[in-house]
């Protein structure tokens, strides 16, 4: 790890101060269970390190009825935690529950979780100065891509790793941002962003903008949701592939799909051919194998990670079927 | 009811030549251990020792080792896979405040090779005082390499048109052949003959405790703390590279975090370390990181193996052909056991070959080749049963000339419900997840010797034992105690046991499963001698033989007349000022070598995405003499786990593009963890006559072949390239569908 500065911020209004004009002036800390990993790794290399934990009021959980406002410096244990989460938001609920290990999840934020830089093996690697860290390609091409994109066409072909992401695309989340001037609240669908837009972030924030809330509206009546992890090992993984599916079915026709696939893309991944496929169909054993069709229709898997979309196409038959029964 | 003694010869170095000589010793029955139903400690579960020390932080293992003015020493490894270092220069390092020393190739031509041929090949060593300095002077030494074509992947290496990992030989080594019979005439017997190639992967040891050691000088005397497996292996090394007698080293070992091969001898890390101490005058600290192990401290070689079995209509094996080769890395070898693996063929032919690459050496992990052959061989007797139309366990009886594993896998069979839980039919089950069941087995040797012990009997009653072995992990301490208390009578706390030190009497290195049957033996002749010494004092007072005395609870009585007795700290007094000093070595009668295993596996695949979960797992296995079952007990779990780890998630993934390592960590590099862990359960085949054998290698063998055996039973899909990831499950399952 470089030698760094470290700063603790008091209020939300000195951070875009504190934070600079590049990444590599200065990084946000909340957790830390990424970040530190990171810079253990040279994969981070900031000369500061500023300190939101010691900001007041930013944990919380806050219900009405418009839905819940989740604090950035919420952890992941309290999100799992909260009354609501469970009882209302399903398909959060799981997806938390399935991050990492207790211990991460005890210092890990929802905020945190979303921000999440790319677990790809080449970028995480001191050995590789691959395209996201200034380099001049991505090693995943003609490289060991078991774990890469199987949509987007590069130029890096990391995937998302986070699984609340998703799950709050998915419930139509929205995220509150704060900068030099002022805040701002952008939709999940907008917030992320893929390679050719820019290569060395995954989403719209700038160096000196942080994450204050995210706002998760309240589920109608009738929609159900679930998640489905898939991870070569059950104790602490990440995802190979997950699902984020909600759906409003009314007496058995589907009126609205919400279904956001994770660890395929550089970003969360909305599967709009199979949402658009669904909307107003009766949901049978046979339309959900073609919604799950349409979901991988625009596929693009590299020479080891065809088995992505097989597990893609299934999950997103299984979730179909389940929240239709 | 004197004491039987008898007869036995042992081994004594004379003038530093081996001579035997024969010796009296106590008679203590077949097997040496006595009637175990009368035992107070040994044959009977016994937490460790050291338990409570150990989950509260008390026990110091070396990276605990805190010394006045300690530094850190860190290694510089090469970056490329191939290079030569034309220039290295530390002068920004040595700049950086804080850091003390550096060592270079110059310093030592012989630990650094200016060829690199490994990416982690050790180039240089820096020593400052705290690690995250040591670490800053690693990114501040200016290397200039001329960088050179590489290969990574043995597939390539073979290619004589491939880079060459060596210039004075081929990537491709001798090949070493066994043969047996006539194959040609063999296969023309066979009714039904199958090929098939069955590929393992490299996997790492990952020893809770990376290597490591602190160094520390006086003078030309050295002290050593190491994560070591052999105190004396340390030892050795170090005297012979500085140039110093053995006994101008020391090296201790009082806890240790593990080891499953690749920790034996001081090894480069360890000559670096006491290099830096050397050339700082100051004690050094040098742990190993993560990294560092998966890339330069050994790991399992691959194997591919091309295997032909030719067997008749009734399943019985008639010819075998296996043409197999792995990469040991840039050094040593891939060769896995030379005959076919457990069953009796008439006729074979095997030749392999060991496949020089780019990458970090290899070093014997846990029962060397075994879990790659057995892997293979087990699959193909699934597959052999599959086209005979056979149970496999059938197939296996009547070629497996081993009665007591023939016993052992029926055993297995019977608790699992082979015959009426398994289905014979493959992928019969319907929905999504299926489940089977499958087997495989091995065998293992696990003898021992080369151990000395010394025992002290004083007057006042307290009693010493001491003995040069080390305890990795496994309870080696707790066996010492155990067995010196059953000796006297002793409670186990009353003995104190001295083990992990050069300072004490000889033993021979942790490996090939032979601790406990090297150090027991050792330990109950030294003891057992060392009481007749005492009872030899005392026995005249009852008007006795010496041999008519037992100790036990604390007291010394004539056997045939337990009212004549006096208590332990009586009769020590007799001794009045001169303690009982007796130094003793193994003994022959108490232990044994060679042991089958077999474990029963049950799995659920889901078919949808490829996941193979393993539910539970039955090992059924055999240590003649179990001297502490639950110790024991965790050995096999560890091996079950360590081996559901190479057959379902271990992998070291090198780059072909670049030559890296890309999965040099505990992330990518996975390893089960708690939830994936099956109910396990254990079945004990005892062979009390035969004294105590080795566990720790058996057990890891067999787990592999017997999940790729059930992952088959569950849903056809027939697997022979380990791990069992989803992709590989996936890709199998379409083969299927396709017919």
């Amino acid at each position: 790890m470089q030698n760094f500065s470290y700063v603790n911020a008091t209020s939300i209004e000195q951070v875009p101060s504190l934070l600079g004009r590049s990444w590599d002036d200065a990084v946000v800390m909340a957790g830390g269970t990424d970040l530190v990993g990171e810079m253990k790794d040279y994969a981070a290399v900031p000369k500061r390190v500023v300190n939101l934990k010691s900001i007041e009021g930013l944990d919380y959980i806050r219900q009405d009825d418009a839905g819940l406002r989740v604090g950035a410096l919420t952890t992941l244990t309290d999100v799992l935690g909260h009354g609501a989460v469970s009882q209302d938001y399903p398909v959060l609920h799981q997806a938390v529950s399935v991050i990492a290990s207790p211990q991460i999840r005890n210092m890990a934020t929802l905020a945190g979780n979303i921000l999440q830089r790319p677990r790809c093996w080449y970028y995480r690697s001191e050995d590789f100065p691959c395209l996201k860290k200034g380099g001049a390609r991505c090693y995943a091409v003609g490289g060991v891509n078991t774990y890469h994109a199987i949509f987007g066409s590069g130029p890096s072909y990391i995937v998302h790793p986070s699984d609340a992401a998703p799950a709050l695309m998915a419930l139509g989340a929205t995220v509150n941002i704060h900068g030099p001037r002022g805040g701002n609240e952008v939709a999940m669908d907008d917030f992320f962003t893929m390679p050719e837009m820019n290569i060395r972030r995954e989403n719209i924030l700038r160096p000196n903008e942080i994450v204050t809330e995210i706002a998760i509206p309240k589920p109608e009546a009738n929609s159900r949701g679930m998640f489905l992890k898939v991870r070569e090992r059950e104790s602490i993984d990440f995802a190979l592939v997950s699902l984020a599916a909600q759906m409003t079915v009314v007496n058995g026709t589907c009126e609205r799909a919400s279904l956001v696939l994770g660890g395929v893309a550089p970003i969360p991944w909305r599967a709009v051919e199979a949402e658009d496929y669904l909307r107003g169909r009766r949901i049978t054993e046979a339309r959900a194998e073609s919604a799950a069709e349409a979901a991988v229709e625009d596929a693009a898997p590299m020479p080891h990670n065809g088995y992505k979309v097989q597990i893609a196409k299934n999950l997103v038959k299984q979730a179909v079927q389940a929240l239709a029964s | 009811m004197q004491q039987k003694m008898k007869t036995v010869t042992i081994t004594i170095q004379e003038d530093g030549e081996p001579r035997e000589i024969e010796i009296q010793v106590p008679d203590t029955g077949e097997g040496g251990w006595g009637d175990l139903s009368k035992n107070t400690y040994i044959n009977k579960p016994h937490t460790r020792v050291d338990a409570v020390d150990k989950v509260t932080g008390r026990a110091k293992y070396t990276s605990d080792i805190k010394l006045p003015g300690l530094l850190y020493g860190r290694i510089l490894r090469s970056a490329h896979p191939r290079a030569r270092i034309n220039r290295i220069d530390a002068t920004r390092a040595m700049a950086l405040p804080g850091v003390r020393v550096v060592v270079l190739p110059s310093d030592d031509p012989e630990v650094f090779s200016r060829e690199c041929r490994f990416a982690g090949q050790e180039i240089a060593g820096v020593a400052a005082t705290t690690p995250e300095v040591a670490e800053d002077a690693l990114h501040a030494i200016d290397v200039d390499y001329e960088v050179l074509p590489f290969v990574v992947d043995e597939d390539t290496a073979r290619d004589p048109d491939s880079a060459q990992v060596h210039s004075d030989r081929g990537n491709v080594g001798e090949p070493r052949v066994g043969e047996q019979g006539d194959i040609a005439a063999g296969f023309a017997q066979a009714d039904v003959t199958l090929e098939a190639t069955y590929r393992c992967q490299v996997q790492s040891h990952i020893a809770l405790e990376t290597h490591g050691n602190v160094c520390q000088w006086e003078g030309d005397k050295l002290t050593v703390w190491a994560s070591t497996q052999g105190v004396f292996s340390v030892r050795g090394e170090l005297a012979g590279h500085f140039g110093i007698p053995e006994t101008n080293v020391r090296v201790i070992t009082e806890f240790m975090g593990g080891g499953f091969g690749a920790k034996f001898g001081a090894r480069k890390e360890g000559v670096i370390c006491a290099l830096l101490a050397r050339k700082a005058e100051a004690p050094v600290k040098l742990m190993l990181t993560r990294k560092e192990e998966h890339l330069a401290t050994g790991n399992r070689p691959s194997a591919v193996q091309h295997v032909k079995l030719g067997a008749t209509s009734d399943g019985k094996l008639v010819a075998y052909e296996r043409t197999n080769y792995g990469t040991p890395g840039v050094a040593g070898s891939a060769n896995i056991p030379g005959a076919p693996y457990l069953y009796e063929i008439p006729n074979y032919r095997i030749e392999q070959t060991s496949v020089f690459t780019n990458a970090g050496p290899m070093a014997a992990q846990r029962a060397p080749g075994h879990p790659q052959a057995a892997f293979a061989m087990e699959s193909m007797m699934d597959e052999l049963a599959e086209a005979l139309g056979m149970d496999p366990i059938d197939v296996r009886q009547m070629n497996d000339p081993n009665e007591v594993r023939r016993n052992m896998v029926a055993m297995g069979a019977e608790h699992i419900g082979w015959k009426t839980r398994r289905s014979a039919t493959p992928n019969s089950g319907t929905g999504r997840i299926k489940t089977g069941m499958g087997v495989g087995s091995c065998r293992w040797g696990g003898g021992g010797g080369r151990t000395q012990a010394e025992c002290t009997i004083n007057p006042d009653g307290s009693v010493q034992v001491r003995c040069g072995t080390q305890d990795i992990g496994t309870g080696t301490l707790t066996l010492v105690h155990m067995i010196a208390a059953e000796e006297f009578g002793l409670k186990m706390e009353d003995v104190d046991v001295g083990i992990g030190d050069t300072n004490y009497p000889y033993s021979g290195g942790s490996g090939g499963s032979t601790t406990a049957a090297s150090v027991s033996p050792a330990i109950k002749g030294t003891t057992m001698l060392a009481k007749l010494e005492l009872f030899k004092k005392i026995a005249p007072r009852f008007g006795v033989e010496p041999g008519e005395l037992v100790a036990s609870d604390g007291n010394v009585f004539v056997g045939s007349d337990p009212s004549k007795s006096m208590t332990w700290q009586q009769a020590t007094a007799q001794l009045e000022d001169e303690p009982i000093f007796f130094h003793g070595q193994w003994l022959p009668g108490y232990s044994d070598s060679g042991v089958p295993g077999v474990h029963f596996v049950e799995v659920s695949v889901d078919t949808e995405t490829g996941l193979v979960k393993v539910d539970r797992v039955v090992a059924v296995h055999n240590s003649g003499m179990i001297l502490n079952p639950l110790t024991w007990a965790s050995q096999v779990n560890g091996g079950v786990l360590m081996g559901i780890g190479y057959g379902m998630y271990e992998n070291r993934i090198m780059d072909p593009a670049t030559g890296y390592m890309v999965n040099a960590n505990l992330e990518d590099y996975k390893l089960m963890g708690s939830t994936d862990i099956p109910e396990i359960e254990i079945l004990r085949y005892d062979e009390p006559e035969r004294g105590v054998i080795g566990i720790g290698e058996p057990a890891t063998i067999p787990t592999p072949g017997a999940i790729a055996n059930a992952i088959y039973n569950a849903c056809g899909a027939r697997i022979r390239d380990m791990p069992f990831t989803p992709d590989k499950v996936l890709s199998a399952l379409a083969a299927v569908k396709e017919g």
